[in-house]
């Protein structure tokens, strides 16, 4: 099914409006640790534990990533080919938000972040539970959270990685109705929340790294 | 006005093409941008030089032949014009101005300037059509009356001209916008609506093989396009697209 | 050569299409399969015409010298489509339609032909929308019109200023149906070179492939020509750059009648020329005369101010405005026909009054049509309609959504805004009556070789009224040879493919690569472009809106000087197996410098004024053209003899039998 362009279009937007659902209720978990301590550990703690969100949802969450980036990748490679004598001169910004342009840049930038996230967390975490099976202890996630931010570098990272994820956003999540077929009197509605979605949310995460690193 | 060119030469489609520097004199602001090549090919004429090879014909923004990329953008500087439709007011003296071909793989180079569109062509034989004999057998024009917005949604979608600025200004060479221009105008009308799941499918698949690149939405297409389709055309057609797919 | 015969068919008017179309000879499907038929130029008549041959089984093969059929000159007509529908009941029907055509083709069009035009011009509109052509409607969902000059009713279907466009896309899409099927061979950016005969019959074509060079032989059974009109032997016309007189030349030379070469169509509202460069002149369609109005200042002194700068035209008061054209022609006004409003336009200009720095422009000024078009918005939406600014906004709002596209092509090429200060317009060369000399089969004096649409003669006598072009494309194309082509083809049915390694492919073959190679040897210090627009300088000169006795044999003399001068100076860079523009230029200027010499010729025979054609020894004392019934009623028909100068004249007499040749007047 994915074999002609305008599927792969499809698919790429389907992902990415998954992830953008995933990364709403991430930063709803997250931003109780700002005002509630123990919130944050009920939460977290339900969603490590509930067999249907580890062994249905995480998969497919998984999943989603995957697919997201590889196809990113492929598009890329695909693109790139189509146009094999470059341009001597391009101007690109005539026409272009340089966002939409960079989808890849920003996309890596996210990735490589994701890498960093999964060995802060993920990793550690399918440690604790499935490889050395410790015992549950429904209270060890805030602190766990908070120490993580102590570091400044891995705070600035972390910001810094969100700036990019605002970026990606800031286009991908616009675009992605228009791939699925979305272009009406609505547009510019859609526009202005997919904005302030695309901006509020990685500054609402940039905002909890500095408050746990101020705060820790 | 004084200018410098700096165009790109290529013999023909297997030669290695590069950029060479001209310079041309006494221009007027009043000529269009293909009445000055005309004169710069007048000169190399009379130095014994081979002209520049550019595609052109109606020079009145219509015909869709015209095809440079100029300073970058596909059609120059000015918007909704055809470089045909360009006028050197729109350049100051002592300007240097770069002149490249449409490039794309579908659209491999003839020689200088001027490439090969059939690829859109192609597309278009795939099912850019209704299938309707000329027999003079139809039925009366006014039989089946149409809504006047959707009537004019098919005009604006129809004026395309097939230039190929759209595919030229894309970062992915995709041939998108193109190709949902003509997949909405008859998506639109119900004259057209018969066969549409067979059309999108055929004229999509034809896309693709073509080599043209996938849309990501940057907008470019429907900002260089000289005919201003819009983007609503592509989601209307991505519309029709998954639609078909569903019906199988 | 035979004496002309032109074939109409026998009895009533009204009857003799539908009589002749039951008792012509047909070709069975199973032997269609067998036939092949050549078409040289996918404008509206070639690729109308490809598709309906290939529907109807015939193998076709369609060349354009354009990188896709899509380009051919045909999408840049603006206006619209005539169609004796009679949507908006104001009284039209086929015979009105008909009657407007010769009357406004000066009655020296064939009777017979015009009538069958307007009886299929219905199933055009028809046809078209079945295909998904996007004409303009109303707010009910119906087909709009709007009026064109020349005419009382309202026959005109339109798609904004794209008419030609839509319609063109449309038999393109038509075309391509084919394409993907198999029964059209499509052969882009190739030029045909020469026509073959075998038996003095149209056996096929010799081309030449202008990427590679290649110079190929093509067979058929049958081949049509549809390569448009010969406007660019003025060099600067609204026709497009590569417009040419080669295909019809060729077949002329191969013994073609060409017909009326001197009725060419001057259009009026054109954007006027700027300078020295100008390579080609920009339209603005008749659709304006709707709702413009024509004027020069009365006073001379305010021209002055005009061309110096110091005068705007919006401050010249009313009572200072000569609008000449409803001055002279109350009836029509603005929409008199193209010939008289051009001619109008040059009197004003020729005794001073013209508006830009030339002297030759005219106004063209929409500022009454905003007013009444707002005052009639602002009542409609029950607002002030004395409130100046919002009239204006409103009115402006109306003409954009009526001539948006061509108001910005104005502002475009001239740098005014033309919603607050009048276009200024002047008359140039736009299409050409004359052409191949068919008959009523459309088939040429060479036995099964074709013309069709621009390319052949027969439907606008001396002049051509607005919007009728593409209606005679589309019915040559769809309707009319597809029919008649299959009498001359049903005795063609056991000839089988023909070879094309034979003498006479041979023999053309060597001539059209002796001809490239000359040019290409000539080594000349001119280049093909200098000899063009000498030439069109000429013609415009000597042979333009009006034409006398000394013009014209000066023209002929000057016209074969250049001839001479181009063979022994042009250079042709570049080789003859490369994409080389200069070359194909060469082949096709070279093609009207030889037409042009027979146009003049033609000129000079009529001796009287008729349509496009005005010759100054012809005229009214008001200075309205006088036509010459009693010993012109003909069409001229050339026969080729060696040289322009010594073609032989066949004259064609012209019935009229259901009609009364009366004098037009237009006031």
């Amino acid at each position: 099914m994915i074999t002609t362009s305008i599927a792969r279009k499809v698919a790429m937007a389907l992902s990415g409006l998954f992830l953008i659902l995933f990364l709403g209720q991430h930063f709803t978990i997250n931003v109780t640790s700002v005002f509630s301590e123990k919130t944050f550990n009920f939460l977290s703690h339900f969603m490590g534990n509930n067999p249907l969100v580890q062994f249905v949802l995480q998969p497919i969450l998984i999943f989603g990533v995957v697919f997201h980036f590889v196809m990113g990748f492929v598009l890329e490679l695909k693109n790139n080919k189509s146009r094999s004598s470059k341009y001597v001169s391009f101007k690109g910004a005539a026409n272009a938000s340089w966002v939409s342009r960079n989808m890849i840049l920003s996309g890596i930038v996210v990735l490589s972040f994701l890498g960093l996230h999964f060995y802060d967390f993920w990793v550690p975490e399918m440690n604790y539970k499935y490889v050395e099976i410790l015992p549950k202890d429904p209270d060890r996630y805030y602190g766990e959270l908070v120490h993580k931010f102590h570091s400044p570098v891995r705070v600035g990272i972390y910001a810094l990685s969100f700036v990019f994820l605002a970026l990606h956003l800031y286009h991908g999540f616009a675009s992605s109705f228009q791939s699925v077929g979305l272009n009406n009197k609505y547009t510019r509605g859609v526009k202005w929340l997919t904005s302030a979605f695309a901006l509020g949310i990685p500054a609402g995460f940039i905002f909890i790294a500095i408050f746990h690193h101020l705060n820790g | 006005m004084n200018l410098t060119l700096k165009i790109w030469r290529q013999a023909n489609a297997d030669a290695k093409g590069e950029m060479v520097t001209y310079s041309i004199a006494d221009v007027s602001p009043d000529m269009s941008f293909l009445e000055m090549m005309d004169m710069h090919n007048e000169q190399l004429i009379g130095n014994g030089e081979d002209p520049v090879a550019f595609d052109h014909d109606c020079r009145e923004g219509i015909c869709g032949m015209c095809s440079m990329f100029i300073n970058g953008e596909a059609h120059g500087p000015d918007r909704l014009v055809t470089t045909c439709q360009l006028h050197m007011r729109k350049f100051k003296d002592g300007d240097t101005i770069t002149i490249e071909p449409f490039r794309a793989n579908a659209f491999p180079v003839i020689k200088d300037l001027a490439v090969d569109r059939s690829a859109f062509d192609r597309i278009q034989q795939a099912g850019g059509f209704v299938s309707v004999n000329t027999s003079g057998n139809t039925q009366d024009a006014n039989a089946i009356p149409i809504d006047k917005h959707d009537a004019d949604k098919a005009f604006d979608a129809a004026t395309c001209i097939g230039c190929g600025a759209c595919v030229a200004s894309c970062k992915n060479a995709s041939a998108m916008l193109f190709v949902s221009a003509k997949v909405s105008q008859y998506a639109l009308l119900p004259q057209g609506k018969v066969e549409a799941t067979d059309r999108v499918m055929s004229m999509v698949n034809q896309m693709d093989e073509e080599g043209f690149g996938n849309c990501t939405n940057t907008g470019a297409c429907e900002v260089e396009c000289p005919k201003g389709i819009s983007l609503e055309n592509i989601a209307r057609m991505n519309r029709e697209f998954m639609s078909a797919t569903l019906k199988g | 050569m035979a004496k002309l015969d032109s074939k109409v068919p026998k009895g009533r008017l009204s009857e003799k299409w539908t009589n002749h179309k039951s008792n012509i000879n047909l070709v069975s499907p199973a032997n269609k399969r067998l036939i092949d038929v050549i078409v040289v130029g996918t404008g509206l008549a070639g690729a109308s015409a490809s598709a309906t041959l290939a529907e109807l089984g015939y193998n076709v093969k369609t060349f354009c010298f354009q990188d896709s059929p899509r380009r051919a000159h045909s999408i840049a007509a603006q206006g619209g489509i005539n169609a004796a529908k009679n949507y908006q009941g104001d009284g039209d029907s086929t015979h009105r339609l008909f009657y407007d055509t010769i009357k406004g083709g000066d009655y020296r069009s064939r009777e017979s032909n015009v009538y069958r035009l307007a009886e299929v011009s219905t199933n055009i509109i028809d046809q078209c929308v079945a295909q998904g052509v996007p004409f303009a409607r109303d707010y009910g969902g119906l087909l709009d019109n709007r009026s064109f000059g020349g005419v009382l009713v309202s026959r005109t279907f339109y798609a904004k200023g794209q008419t030609g466009q839509q319609l063109l896309l449309g038999a393109y899409s038509a075309m391509n149906r084919q394409i993907g099927r198999g029964k059209i061979k499509m052969y882009n950016r190739h030029e045909m070179m020469d026509l073959v005969l075998v038996d003095g019959k149209a056996r096929g074509i010799i081309s030449r492939n202008l990427v590679s060079g290649a110079i190929e032989r093509h067979s058929a059974h049958a081949v049509v020509i549809a390569s448009g009109g010969y406007g660019n032997v003025f060099f600067l016309s609204t026709n497009a750059m590569g417009s040419n007189v080669s295909a019809s030349w060729k077949i002329h030379k191969r013994g073609a009648h060409f017909a009326n070469p001197c009725f060419t169509q001057i259009h009026p509202t054109c954007i006027p020329v700027s300078g020295e460069h100008q390579s080609k002149l920009t339209l603005m369609s008749e659709s304006l005369r709707n709702d413009g109005r024509i004027w020069v200042p009365k006073n001379i002194e305010d021209v002055k101010a005009i061309r110096s700068g110091s005068l705007s035209p919006t401050a010249i008061a009313e009572e200072d405005r000569d609008y000449y054209l409803e001055r002279r022609y109350p009836a029509f006004g603005n929409l008199v026909p193209r010939d008289v409003a051009s001619r109008a336009a040059k009197e004003r200009c020729d005794a001073g009054y013209g508006v830009n720095a030339t002297g030759e422009a005219v106004y063209l000024d929409f500022a009454d049509a905003i007013t009444r078009y707002g005052k009639e918005q602002a009542h409609v939406k029950g607002l002030d309609e004395n409130d100046a600014v919002l009239v204006k906004k409103l009115g402006q709002e109306v003409v954009r959504a009526k001539y948006g596209n061509l108001f910005q092509m104005y502002e475009k090429i001239v740098d005014q805004d033309p919603y607050e200060t009048p276009m200024m317009i002047y008359p140039a060369v736009h299409y050409t009556m004359g052409g191949v000399w068919v008959d009523y089969n459309l088939m040429t004096s060479i036995p099964g070789c074709y013309a069709i649409g621009e390319a052949n003669f027969s439907d606008h006598g001396a002049n051509r009224l607005g919007a009728s072009a593409l209606m005679q494309g589309l019915a040559d194309g769809y309707f009319v040879l597809p029919c008649t082509i299959g009498d001359y083809l049903a005795d063609d049915i056991r000839t089988g493919h023909i070879a094309t390694d034979t003498p006479e492919f041979d023999a053309a073959e060597k001539e059209v690569k002796d001809r490239v190679a000359a040019f290409i040897n000539n080594k000349g210090n001119r280049s093909v472009d200098y000899y063009h627009r000498k030439l069109g300088k000429i013609m415009w000169d000597k042979c333009g809106m009006s034409r006398n006795e000394k013009g014209l044999k000066e023209a002929i003399e000057d016209i074969k000087a250049l001839r001479t001068d181009f063979y022994k100076n042009v250079n042709v860079p570049g080789s003859a197996e490369e994409f080389n523009e200069q070359l194909a230029k060469a082949g096709r200027v070279a093609d009207f410098l030889e037409l042009g010499e027979l146009f003049a010729k033609d000129a000079l025979e009529r001796t009287e004024s008729c349509g496009g054609h005005f010759r100054e020894e012809s005229q009214t004392p008001e200075g309205e053209a006088l036509r010459d019934d009693k010993n012109h009623t003909f069409v001229s028909a050339w026969e080729y003899q060696g040289e322009p100068e010594k073609a032989k004249l066949h004259k064609e007499i012209l019935n009229y039998e259901e009609i009364e040749v009366k004098t037009r007047s237009y006031k």
